[in-house]
């Protein structure tokens, strides 16, 4: 069972990573692609048992950080507008090539190997709770950094976008 | 977890960022190469927490929750530039950017 879903994920995953890159006529089409991407690796998260951060994953990436792409995009209207000009020259096809090259040999080495065994943990382990406890405790100055992040982050985006600044 | 090694779950993050690599090589529209970005982000978020997973300590899916939090605030402001831009010299091609000032 967990080795389907894990297959099915992992397809999902690529396939939605593939479709990001390779459509190149509309960019909608991209973003949504990318949703599938991120599902996939929610998913992926729960089964490696880590479900905070898999339904992190949903809200944050497929929920907030799509929709801000997708809510560009149409605020841009930039269906087709001078995307197309995807000439790639030949020193990056030839890097790309070899690239892929290499890693898929890495690839069939790897799974070739042989299964290293999954250590046995207890129940608690990637919930909520555990991870809030330790984000709370251990890591109390990273999650007030990343507060004072955020709100930067707020400040910029919206002196950025805005029309004209006074 | 059946038969599944946690190699294999690196394996589809090194195929993932790979993806995202050749995405912002390849492509010349501002927007798909930053979410290709996204892709590798989310490609060393999956490593993570598999690491995590395979020794079984869960400090690894702090980080990648930290990560979120960057990645998200990266997306805001990356996108706001993008919008200034449209608004400055209407195109998305990344070779018309291709200066710092103008």
């Amino acid at each position: 069972m967990k080795t389907a879903l894990f297959w099915i994920f992992s397809v999902a995953a690529l396939g939605g990573a593939v479709g990001v890159v390779g459509n190149v006529r509309n960019p909608i089409n991209s973003a949504l692609n990318l949703v599938v991407s991120m599902l996939a690796l929610a998913g992926l998260y729960v089964l490696l048992e880590a479900q905070f951060v898999g339904l992190i994953q949903v809200m944050v990436y497929a929920g907030a950080i799509v929709v801000l792409f997708l809510f560009v995009i149409m605020l841009l209207n930039l269906r087709g507008s001078g995307t197309s000009g995807a000439e790639v020259q030949p020193l990056v096809k030839i890097a790309g090539t070899a690239l892929v090259a290499f890693s898929g040999l890495f690839l069939v080495r790897v799974l070739a190997s042989g299964r290293a065994p999954w250590p046995d943990v207890d129940p608690s382990y990637g919930t909520t709770r555990a991870i809030g406890e330790a984000l709370y405790t251990d890591y109390v100055l990273a999650v007030q950094l990343a507060g004072v992040l955020l709100l930067a982050g707020i400040l910029a985006a919206v002196v950025l976008a805005k029309k004209r600044i006074d | 977890m059946g038969d599944i090694s946690p190699f294999q779950f690196q394996v589809v993050a090194a195929l993932i960022f790979l993806i995202g690599v050749a995405g912002v090589l390849t492509r010349r529209n501002m927007i798909v190469m930053f979410m290709c970005i996204e892709l590798m982000l989310n490609a060393a978020n999956l490593s993570l927490v598999a690491f995590s997973r395979e020794i079984g300590d869960d400090q690894g899916q702090i980080f990648a929750f930290l990560v979120m939090v960057v990645a998200a605030v990266e997306v805001a402001v990356g996108l706001a530039i993008i919008i200034s831009l449209v608004r400055n010299r209407d195109t998305v091609n990344i070779e018309d950017a291709s200066q710092m000032k103008w």
